[in-house]
């Protein structure tokens, strides 16, 4: 870790200015950052993957971006919200049960009590070619140097969303959760405030160095998510090598609107199988207008998983993806525990 | 003193030091005043050498006090044996010592500076360039007919197996493997070196205080008098510091060379490559059975990994040829070098492997036969190994296994594979013989007793969790009959009287009966006093009648307290400096034990017999019929390991092994890019050890067994017992639960899935 600055911002305006305005910013490693709950920024700092000359300390505008509103309109989550506040919110257990469950079987007590819902969303690979700055074929970390996942032990990496640069996971349960139900985040910057639909916020494995359509500067200040008949009837699965405090292998979000049997809607996104926090589009509109089949459900899932691409190691989890997806769904009807 | 009474109501001693942070670990010494700090950097390539190390700008960073490395420490460090080739060291690789490079993460420079952070950060600007070549990452295939590359030895055999295997009627021809792991301990890799007038004092977590003395001094080529070890407490060690590791006297050096105190807190990352590991193991088992399920042959291959220095080996047919009777045995045990650190001992470190392969085979007899494996099991028990021929001291294997399977309700298995289901779970019960071998060496201990009645105990053995401080006060509490609360305990300091390295299970067993013999020393003092005054109650009874209870000389006339008793001897204390050699122990086995290389005897390595404690093994898995996770609801062990010294802390290190037996199956592996020969999930993220959601029921039983052959007090030792034969019976229950056969730890939901329906 080198030595940086820390400032404390106690206003919007006040972060903003700590940021400045790089004429040429540093899009790969910004040299100011913003600090919530620390566990991801200074983790990556640690290990001199991120080395900022500047942090900027906001959890002095809790007051301003730290509360749960509920609405007929929808949910709206402020970014400094801890991830353990939201899970264990009444209305949220209730009224939005994926996003609990996602966040509740994320990490453990210790980071869920300290990491806010902005920087969730932020969280960055734990592919190690990425986190061990000693690799030298990352280009996520380093354009242009290859990507030594594509031949080495793979069997953590992504089979949707993935290209020949980069093969990474998101690792993250949040977002999927939010993905799946058409969330947006609110956002202020050096150009102002905006709002951005969150799954266009992730950028594709083309150009795997820059991950988000976020401005330099820029910081989520809050999250919200519409209301729709399916939010009551969702779940989150997560499929693990061991039952707590690990990455997803697999996971699927799924919100489901049932009439007398049918999907009149769903919503669904995948999860540890995926570059980005992945909308299962076509699953859903394989399901739209259908009984909710184990068949239909396996043809959803199939339809899923079509445009995935494995590597030698992760093969299986075109297979674990669709089976997970499948007994998320099954779950949601109702049909299997 | 005999027998295998249960003691209850015993508590840890050093329970309350340790709740209450005041147990002070190595990682807790600070030297004296104000430590430098340091930081290794380590090589990123695996073969080859350094081409360029460019140390003058790091050194002009701020805070920065001295680089080590090749070019101001070559040929400072003698390099020593390892272990094994009776020396004190995990790979015989001098450390700084030149360019060559001979494993990825092997130390190149360690930077040393006024705080952590500035070493650290430094550090990571040292530029440095390889020129590399390409390196052999694990098992090389070899030529025809040839599994793997490497040098063989034949193991144990009798009789003709491979012609007893043709002509059996039932049979089994199968192989296995077992992953790369390593020890993670909860404390990391620290050092802390101060000199002082000549002299060097060393604070660091250490089960092997004698050797690391000896050896550190061999390695600076100073006396081993102005050595002394510093290791009170260690935050786990479970084999990881058995030998002295690439750091100590690259540290030690280094304090040297600045004149101040300097602290080593190496990386989690770190202790992946400077210290030793368990490496990886292939094997082939072939079995061959009478119909009635008696054993015709047994025939088991192993390989392993070494490193291109050292040739490391477990060779755990020793054991895995000897747990049942078989006329026609034959085995062979395979070395194969690969640019990796040497690997070392961890956890049961031939029996884990060894006998998942057999365990596992035994289970795929019993089906093959249509038998129960319990009953296959019996079948083929013996009380004499079937290689030489040596009678066990004790073996009550079948004994585990009837009191474990009535405990577990085995009864309740349905023998057909997947016929057992709950919702969308399927079950699976299995089981596995366990066995450790008891081994023991020589130890000594002082005991002092005051005129109060209170007694001190020293002996250099180590505190490693498994609560050798408990155990030592409750045979000195009851070898002198008084409280466990008088009774202070003094470990883990090579200024002490010596004890053995704590590995192979063998603390207790070698540290007790030194104390015990300490103590009655000082009880036939007192008694041949007691009865020879000319005044008091026990004047003129006879020496032998005389018990020490609750603070009094005891026997059938009458009693007088202990005080009064030491009183007599005129003086303030009565000392004792034991020694115990065990059975077996070759000649110069004492004086070894006092350079640090005590000599290991008993176990298989006995002329006249074999001693070894037994368990069997009990596993329910559940494993999901649609997404393939494995869950354990349920471990049942029932362990017979002679006299239960402290049954309290005895339960913890059996319920400790089992948890550790259901993560070496389903959890631990050390993942490496072959390309590169390196590990690459270093952290506790990405090595997997299970976290208290993982863990259901346990229980950990223990089986009466009075064993008065093995040593005056009849102690077995399980420190490595309950891990033994759990990853070959939860791989069994997974069979059962799905009809997959899993050779290949550990079991993972790929395993499984495509299979499922």
């Amino acid at each position: 870790m080198r030595a940086f600055a820390y400032i404390r911002a106690d206003s919007t305006d006040s972060a903003l200015r700590g940021m400045g305005s790089p004429t040429q910013p540093d899009r790969l490693n910004p040299q100011v950052q913003y600090l919530a709950g620390g566990t991801l920024l200074l983790d990556l700092m640690k290990l001199e993957v991120l080395s900022p000359h500047q942090v900027i300390d906001i959890n002095g505008l809790e007051s301003e971006y730290g509360r749960i509103e509920l609405t007929e309109g929808g949910l709206h989550l402020g970014a400094l919200v801890r991830m353990s506040q939201a899970a264990d919110d009444a209305r949220v257990r209730r009224d939005y049960p994926v996003i609990a469950q996602s966040l509740a079987q994320a990490a453990s007590a210790q980071i869920r009590n300290m990491a806010s819902l902005g920087g969730n969303l932020l969280q960055r690979t734990r592919c190690t070619y990425f986190r061990d700055t000693s690799w030298q074929g990352c280009n996520k970390r380093q354009p242009g140097s290859g990507c030594a996942a594509l031949n080495g032990p793979n069997r953590q990496h992504a089979v949707l969303g993935v290209s020949d640069q980069c093969i990474s996971t998101y690792p993250g349960d949040f977002a999927q959760s939010l993905v799946a139900l058409g969330a947006t985040v609110e956002t202020v910057g050096p150009t102002g405030r905006r709002s951005v639909d969150l799954e266009a916020l992730y950028r594709d494995a083309q150009q795997p160095e820059l991950e988000t359509n976020l401005l330099p500067g820029e910081l989520i200040t809050g999250i919200r998510v519409p209301a729709g008949p399916w939010t009551r009837n969702s779940a989150y699965l997560k499929i693990r090598d061991r039952v707590s405090y690990e990455f997803a292998l697999a996971s699927a979000a799924v919100a489901l609107d049932l009439s007398e049997g049918r999907v009149r809607e769903a919503r669904i996104a995948l999860g540890g199988v995926s570059y980005r926090p992945w909308r299962a589009r076509e699953a859903e509109s394989v399901l739209k207008g259908q009984p909710l089949t184990q068949a239909n459900a396996t043809a959803a899932a199939r339809a899923a998983f079509a445009t995935a691409r494995p590597r030698a190691q992760n093969a299986f989890k075109v297979e674990l993806g669709q089976r997970t997806l499948v007994r998320a769904l099954l779950q949601v009807a109702g049909q299997t525990s | 003193m005999k027998g295998s009474e249960v003691r209850r109501g015993y508590r840890r001693v050093d329970a309350v030091l340790k709740v209450t942070g005041r147990a002070r670990y190595g990682s807790d010494f600070d030297g004296g005043t104000s430590p430098a700090h340091a930081c290794l950097v380590t090589s990123r390539i695996a073969r080859g050498r350094i081409s360029r190390f460019e140390e003058t700008p790091v050194r002009a960073l701020p805070g920065v006090l001295e680089i080590l490395s090749f070019k101001n420490l070559g040929g400072r460090i003698k390099p020593g044996q390892t272990f094994p080739t009776g020396g004190y060291m995990g790979s015989s690789v001098a450390p700084l010592d030149s360019t060559t490079i001979w494993y990825a993460g092997q130390i190149i420079a360690v930077v040393i500076a006024n705080t952590f952070e500035e070493a650290r950060a430094a550090a990571r600007q040292l530029k440095v360039e390889y020129i590399e070549e390409p390196p052999t990452a694990s098992f090389a295939v070899g030529h025809e007919g040839v599994d793997f590359e490497g040098q063989t030895e034949k193991g144990p055999a009798v009789g003709d197996a491979i012609g007893a295997h043709t002509a059996a009627p039932v049979k089994i021809d199968a192989r296995y493997a077992t992953p790369t792991q390593h020890h993670n301990s909860m404390e990391l890799f620290t050092t802390t070196c101060a000199w002082k007038d000549g002299k060097l004092t060393v604070w660091e977590s250490s089960q092997n205080v004698y050797g690391y003395q000896y050896g550190l001094a061999d390695q600076l080529g100073i006396p081993p008098a102005d050595v002394r070890i510093v290791s009170p407490y260690l935050g786990g060690a479970f084999g990881g510091r058995s030998f002295l590791s690439q750091t100590t006297a690259v540290i030690a050096l280094g304090a040297k060379m600045i004149g101040r105190p300097v602290r080593l807190e190496a990386s989690r990352a770190d202790g992946f490559t400077i210290a030793t590991y368990r490496a990886e193991t292939r094997h082939r088992v072939r079995l061959a059975a009478s119909r009635e399920g008696r054993l015709q042959a047994l025939i088991h291959e192993g390989w392993e990994v070494s490193s291109r220095r050292d040739t490391y080996k477990v060779a755990g047919v020793d054991v895995s040829t000897r747990l049942y009777a078989c006329p026609n045995v034959a085995s062979s045990v395979t070395v194969c070098a690969a640019d990796r650190a040497t690997p070392g001992f961890m956890r049961a470190p031939a029996e884990v492997p060894y006998l998942f392969a057999l365990e596992s085979a035994m289970d795929e007899l019993a089906v093959a036969l249509d038998m129960d494996p319990i009953e296959l099991r019996r079948i083929n028990d013996t009380q004499v190994e079937p290689i030489e021929g040596r009678p066990y001291t004790s073996r009550a294997l079948m004994q585990c296994f009837d009191v474990g399977a009535e405990r577990f309700g085995w009864n309740r298995r349905n023998p057909t594979p997947g016929s057992m289901r709950e919702q969308d779970w399927r079950i699976g019960f299995g089981c596995a013989s366990s066995l450790y071998p008891t081994f023991m060496a020589p130890a000594a201990a002082r005991i002092t007793l005051w005129a109060d009645g209170a007694a001190q105990v020293q002996t250099a053995a180590h505190e490693m969790g498994q609560g050798v401080r408990t155990v030592v006060a409750i045979t000195a509490a009851e070898g002198l009959g008084i409280p466990l609360d008088q009774v202070r305990v003094e470990v883990g300091d090579s200024s002490l009287p010596p004890g053995p390295v704590a590995g192979g299970s063998n603390s207790t067993a070698s540290v007790c009966n030194a104390v015990a013999k300490g103590c009655q020393d000082i009880r036939e003092r007192i008694i041949a006093a007691a009865v020879a005054a000319a005044e008091g109650p026990l004047k003129g009874m006879i020496a032998r009648e005389i018990r020490f209870i609750a603070g009094y000389l005891v026997c059938a006339a009458g009693r007088e307290p202990l005080r009064t008793a030491i009183a007599r001897l005129g003086r303030g204390a009565l000392e004792s400096y034991a020694e115990n050699s065990p059975h077996g122990t070759p000649a110069g086995g004492v004086a070894g034990m006092y350079k640090g290389q005590p000599a290991f005897t008993g176990g298989t390595f006995l002329k006249d017999r074999i001693q070894c404690a037994f368990g069997a093994q009990f596993v329910e898995v559940r494993v999901h019929e649609r997404t393939g996770e494995i869950r354990v609801p349920r471990l049942v062990g029932a362990f017979a390991a002679g006299r239960i010294v402290s049954p309290l802390t005895a339960r913890s290190q059996l319920m400790g092994g089992q948890i550790w037996g259901m993560s070496a199956a389903l959890h631990e592996a050390t993942q490496m890019d072959a390309h590169h020969a390196r590990y690459v999930n270093t952290d506790l993220a990405g090595y997997l050890v299970p976290v208290a959601a993982d863990i259901g029921q346990i229980e950990s039983i223990f089986v009466p067994e009075e064993d008065s052959l093995v040593n005056d007090l009849g102690i077995k030792g399980v420190g490595e017992l309950g891990n033994v034969g759990l990853n070959a019976a939860i791989a069994n229950a997974v069979f059962h639960a799905t009809g997959l056969r899993i050779r290949e730890l550990p079991i993972r939901i790929e395993h499984l899935l495509e299979r499922l329906s």
